[in-house]
């Protein structure tokens, strides 16, 4: 299981600010979550399409596409930060 | 170092007494403080929402104080970020740095709030007269952390 967390927007949108979810074999980076995600229709493949700007975490760190993803990960995505 | 996300306020006073108490080393203090403004966008702001994602966002604060750490000769640092409900006026973010010379101060605070900006997860809602709205990501914020990549 992998646990993954919605901010801000995202969260308001998605109705959602965390799940556990069971890691497919298909996904092993964060481009693969994203599009498992995206696969679940309405808002998911709104808020989350390839053209909007996204970020994204893995245990808390910053993290790009292709970065790896295994059992246990807290996963985070969020849109661009806007703090200060 | 000392991070801070609280619902507080802060005494900037207070804060930079504490940060630079009893270290006879310390010739600069610089601090910036932020603070809520009453108009964004071209439209009136009533007051804000601050969300943050805790514990990714005091260890992003902490990596960015440590790499002012690695280009600049700074003592400490402090920085205090509040989050909740906030209105026009308020104080948002408190960044203090203490060093012998001034140049080492302002440049080291310069780029921990530059940075924070663009890495510390926070995310701000606005609300107006017009309904509540979420604060896009500023290209001016982007820029102002890419110059940081050029100097040092």
């Amino acid at each position: 299981m992998i646990k993954v967390l919605y901010f801000a927007r995202l969260k308001e949108s998605l109705g959602a600010a965390s799940e556990q979810i069971a890691l497919p074999e298909s996904v092993s980076n964060l481009h693969d979550l994203r599009t498992l995600l995206i696969a679940r229709g309405g808002v998911w493949s709104e808020e989350l399409a390839v053209n909007r700007r996204i970020r994204a975490a893995v245990n808390q760190s910053m993290a790009a596409e292709d970065t790896a993803i295994a059992d246990g990960d807290e996963i985070a995505f969020f849109p661009p930060v806007t703090g200060g | 170092m000392t991070v801070r996300v609280q619902k507080e306020d802060f005494d900037v006073g207070a804060e930079i007494a504490a940060l630079r108490r009893a270290d006879a080393r310390v010739g600069a203090v610089a601090s910036f403080v932020g603070v809520v403004r009453d108009m964004n966008e071209g439209g009136a702001v009533e007051e804000m929402a601050l969300e943050h994602y805790p514990g990714m966002t005091e260890r992003s604060i902490e990596e960015i104080i440590a790499q002012a750490h690695g280009r600049w000769k700074i003592y400490d640092a402090l920085v205090v970020h509040r989050v909740g409900t906030l209105k026009p006026t308020d104080q948002i973010v408190l960044v203090v740095v203490t060093s012998a010379h001034r140049a080492d101060a302002f440049a080291a605070c310069e780029f921990i709030m530059d940075y924070l900006k663009t890495r510390a997860p926070f995310w701000k809602k606005e609300k107006t007269p017009s309904g509540a709205r979420w604060v896009d990501a500023r290209v001016s914020d982007d820029i102002a952390a890419e110059r940081w990549r050029l100097k040092g």
